[in-house]
């Protein structure tokens, strides 16, 4: 998928509308990135490029941290971004498990998106509800104690 | 815009007015809304509690309250109250007989359970089947303070945590908040501050454990204008939780250290550093800004005393080296979030080149208490090297889940088995991991160990942030160690050689000996390397990222040794070195295994007993999945 066309244009009107209260600024890059994010679920070559213009950075700089921050992405997010937990405490309670499961029903491999721009798989370090492991999160809703045959049930949610 | 509250008077005007209108209800409902509960239903039962009570014409709200209307209920949503095992939890409380008095924990509570809530609130009764009940001894227990897992704690930056509405300012003012603020803005000298957080011996709790006092009298004296101050709540560790549920559940507290911290430093502005992977904890941080800054709280001239202090939310972006300090501070000046050598230190020159204290989230809460109850009561409830109190974050195959805040010098042993209440699958322990991917794994024969900053690092391992994952026998350790290696791995931002090409290193001679392709001078290599990258790496990331090998290799050598020279894992965990075997005795010789067998390692006539050849078998399971007479196991 490239960058196709969408509602970009509000989109792009707004992230412009964002960047240009910050003119000069360069701390506000990571809260510019994070917005250009969830606003589009990636950040497009073009909002980079005129980031660094108002931003008085080199486009590098910009490129740079994109690339650092997992956060971020350069390729199209799904509709629902699921995010596997594999820190410690969900890894002992059988995380690698229930990523399998769901490589196998999505038919991809984590850190992919499905041909239909549906879903994204992430294996994440710590969702911090180590209490409740596994866990996993589909856009912001936590899901506990997972296990693979719950997995099916958790997807049928996100339709 | 007019502030709520410009003088202290203002601040006890409303403390007595809404603790007032608290005390008007005869019950107050609290139900957990942290990120544990949420998961597991909690908005819901909220939801239905509410209808239970609007039905029976109860329900009321703070605002009515508030007008001085009488009324018989107040539901609120609470923040995590650390028994996460056992939610949603619901907390009743009974008014007239004081907080501390009758309070009722219900577990595990459904929406179906609203109406039988609300039925025994008004018959004055309590919900037998909801209240926890003691597994191996049957008793069960009415309020949170008699369930063994609230025993042994001593709660101090949890203290209101489930106890009040992190969402509501006035809540936490009506609890006592905010008075720490007013009595240092007001009778107490920033020396006097820095002096008083000293003789607590108060330690940074987010891992090195470095003396807040000593840190906040470098900024104080530090030249160069303006400082900051830092929250790191930027909590990567996997396995611990302790920041994010003071940020969910009582984020005013952790405000009140900031600006404590920066009266005593001199600093009138403040960052909180959010893990982006934690939204509810950045959306109630965010509201606790606003709402301390609608009520004057924040901003300038806070309470009269002159003295102006603001905050900023940054969210973080993914990326576990963000937790350095430096590193921190790169990230919040938008770049890279790569740490840079030190000295200097952030007290000289911190973000923007300025003056900077970078404390953790549980650090800057204790600061209202050591404000409120003095240096010396910190100091007596931890040890002598340590002051106060520690919250650790219990999970892995633990029974009781979960956030304990127990006393410095408290043993694994009674964290993990009192509080925890041993472990759930019925297994042996075997190791507590703690500290995270900077920690050790620690075996049995150290379980009456003292949890204290100094003696942890004696024996390889560290406080950390206070993840505290318990393993059962069925773990192999090696299988953990490459487990954090793999981690530290891929977070490794790659600025200094030994830390980028040394893990990368190691992970693959723990790759190999997982693989059962290793050798003894492998093991002499990896404990070899694993020094180097501790000694020479550029930050506290790579510095630590050697302790879970090194602690594995010392408590579980004979793991190692397993692996290496006898090809076998003895917690049967690592696929490599599994064989699988037919017992001829149980074998009918049915040809079925044979025929499933993907690369056909299974041989046999029909009717007689059939063999698998270990050097074609792919360990995949197909054939124990299919036989029907339980022929066929695992050896490893």
């Amino acid at each position: 998928m490239g960058e196709q066309a969408c509602a970009c244009e509000e989109k792009y009107k707004e992230i412009e509308e964002a960047i240009g209260e910050y003119k000069g600024d360069r701390s506000a890059l990571i809260p510019l990135l994070q917005k250009t994010q969830r606003l589009f679920g990636y950040v497009p070559r073009a909002v980079q490029v005129k980031i660094a213009e108002e931003l008085g950075i080199p486009l590098t700089d910009v490129y740079g941290t994109v690339t650092f921050y997992s956060f971020f992405s350069l390729k199209p997010k799904g509709k629902y971004n699921i995010q596997c937990c594999n820190g410690t405490a969900c890894y002992v309670r059988g995380a690698p498990k229930v990523i399998e499961r769901f490589e196998k029903e999505l038919g991809i491999k984590a850190g992919d998106t499905t041909d239909d721009g549906k879903y994204s798989l992430q294996v994440v370090r710590c969702l911090g509800a180590c209490g409740l492991s596994p866990t996993i999160m589909v856009n912001q809703d936590t899901h506990a104690r997972m296990k693979p045959d719950k997995v099916p049930e958790v997807l049928k949610k996100y339709v | 815009m007019t502030k709520t509250i410009s003088n202290v008077n203002e601040l006890q005007k409303l403390r007595e007015q809404y603790k007032a209108a608290i005390s008007q209800a005869k019950v107050r409902v609290l139900v957990c809304t942290g990120t544990g509960c949420v998961a597991n239903g909690s908005l819901r039962v909220y939801e239905k509690l509410a209808e239970a009570a609007r039905k029976r014409g109860l329900e009321t709200s703070i605002e009515v309250l508030m007008k001085g209307e009488k009324e018989p209920l107040l539901l609120s949503k609470s923040g995590c109250h650390g028994f996460c095992q056992k939610g949603p939890l619901v907390r009743v409380e009974v008014s007239g007989t004081g907080r501390e008095g009758s309070n009722t924990l219900y577990i595990h509570v459904k929406p179906e359970d609203a109406d039988d809530i609300i039925e025994s609130i008004i018959a004055g009764t309590v919900v037998e089947r909801l209240l926890y009940r003691d597994l191996s001894t049957g008793q069960v227990y009415k309020s949170e303070e008699e369930i063994p897992f609230y025993r042994l704690q001593k709660r101090v930056t949890l203290e209101h945590c489930g106890k009040i509405d992190p969402e509501d300012i006035r809540d936490y003012i009506a609890h006592g908040g905010y008075s720490a603020v007013s009595k240092v803005l007001l009778e107490t000298t920033p020396d006097e501050v820095v002096d008083l957080v000293s003789r607590s011996g108060l330690r940074g709790r987010g891992g090195g454990g470095f003396p807040t006092g000593k840190k906040w009298s470098f900024a104080k004296a530090a030249k160069g204008s303006p400082k900051y101050v830092i929250c790191n709540g930027d909590e990567g560790d996997p396995g611990a939780f302790m920041d994010r549920s003071v940020m969910e559940g009582d984020p005013h507290r952790v405000l009140e250290g900031m600006i404590i911290a920066g009266y005593a430093i001199g600093a009138s502005h403040g960052y909180v550093y959010v893990r982006a992977e934690y939204p509810l904890a950045v959306r109630r941080m965010r509201k606790a800004v606003d709402d301390a800054r609608s009520f004057g709280l924040l901003g300038d001239n806070i309470l009269g005393s002159g003295f102006s202090f603001d905050v900023t939310i940054r969210e973080g972006a993914g990326a576990f080296v963000c937790g350095e300090e430096t590193a921190l501070i790169a990230s919040i000046e938008g770049k890279r979030g790569m740490p840079r050598p030190r000295p200097p230190f952030p007290a000289n020159c911190g973000v923007w080149g300025k003056p900077t204290v970078i404390n953790n989230v549980e650090t800057l809460a204790n600061i209202p208490s050591i404000v409120l109850n003095g240096a010396d009561w910190f100091r007596a409830l931890g040890t002598p090297a340590s002051g106060g109190c520690k919250t650790f974050a219990l999970a892995g195959q633990v029974a009781n889940t979960g956030l304990v805040e127990v006393p410095m010098g408290t043993t694994l042993r009674q964290v993990i088995f009192e509080c925890g209440g041993g472990i759930r699958t019925g297994k042996k322990f075997k190791a507590a991991q703690i500290g995270g991917p900077s920690g050790g794994c620690l075996p049995e024969s150290l379980l009456d160990l003292p949890l204290e900053y100094d003696t942890l690092t004696k024996v390889g391992a560290m406080v950390g942030s206070g993840g505290l994952v318990v393993m059962d026998e069925s773990t192999c350790m090696v299988e953990v160690a490459r487990f954090f290696m793999n981690f530290i791995q891929s977070e490794s931002c790659g600025k200094c050689v030994p830390c980028r090409e040394g893990t990368k290193q190691l992970l693959a001679i723990l790759d190999k000996i997982i693989a059962g392709k290793a050798t003894m001078e492998d093991l002499q290599l990896l404990e070899e390397l694993a020094l180097i990258v501790k000694d020479a790496s550029l930050c506290g990331l790579g510095k630590t990222a050697p302790n879970p090998v090194l602690s594995t290799l010392k408590y579980f050598r004979d793991e190692y040794i397993a692996h290496v020279v006898n090809k076998r894992c003895p917690a049967g965990v690592c696929t490599a070195l599994k064989e699988y075997y037919i017992d001829e005795t149980k074998c009918r010789g049915c040809t079925l295994c044979a025929r499933v067998c993907p690369v056909s390692a299974i041989k046999g006539e029909k009717g007689k007993p059939h063999q698998i050849d270990p050097s074609k078998c792919i360990k995949c399971g197909t054939c124990i999945q299919k036989c029907r007479f339980g022929a066929i196991s695992v050896r490893s």
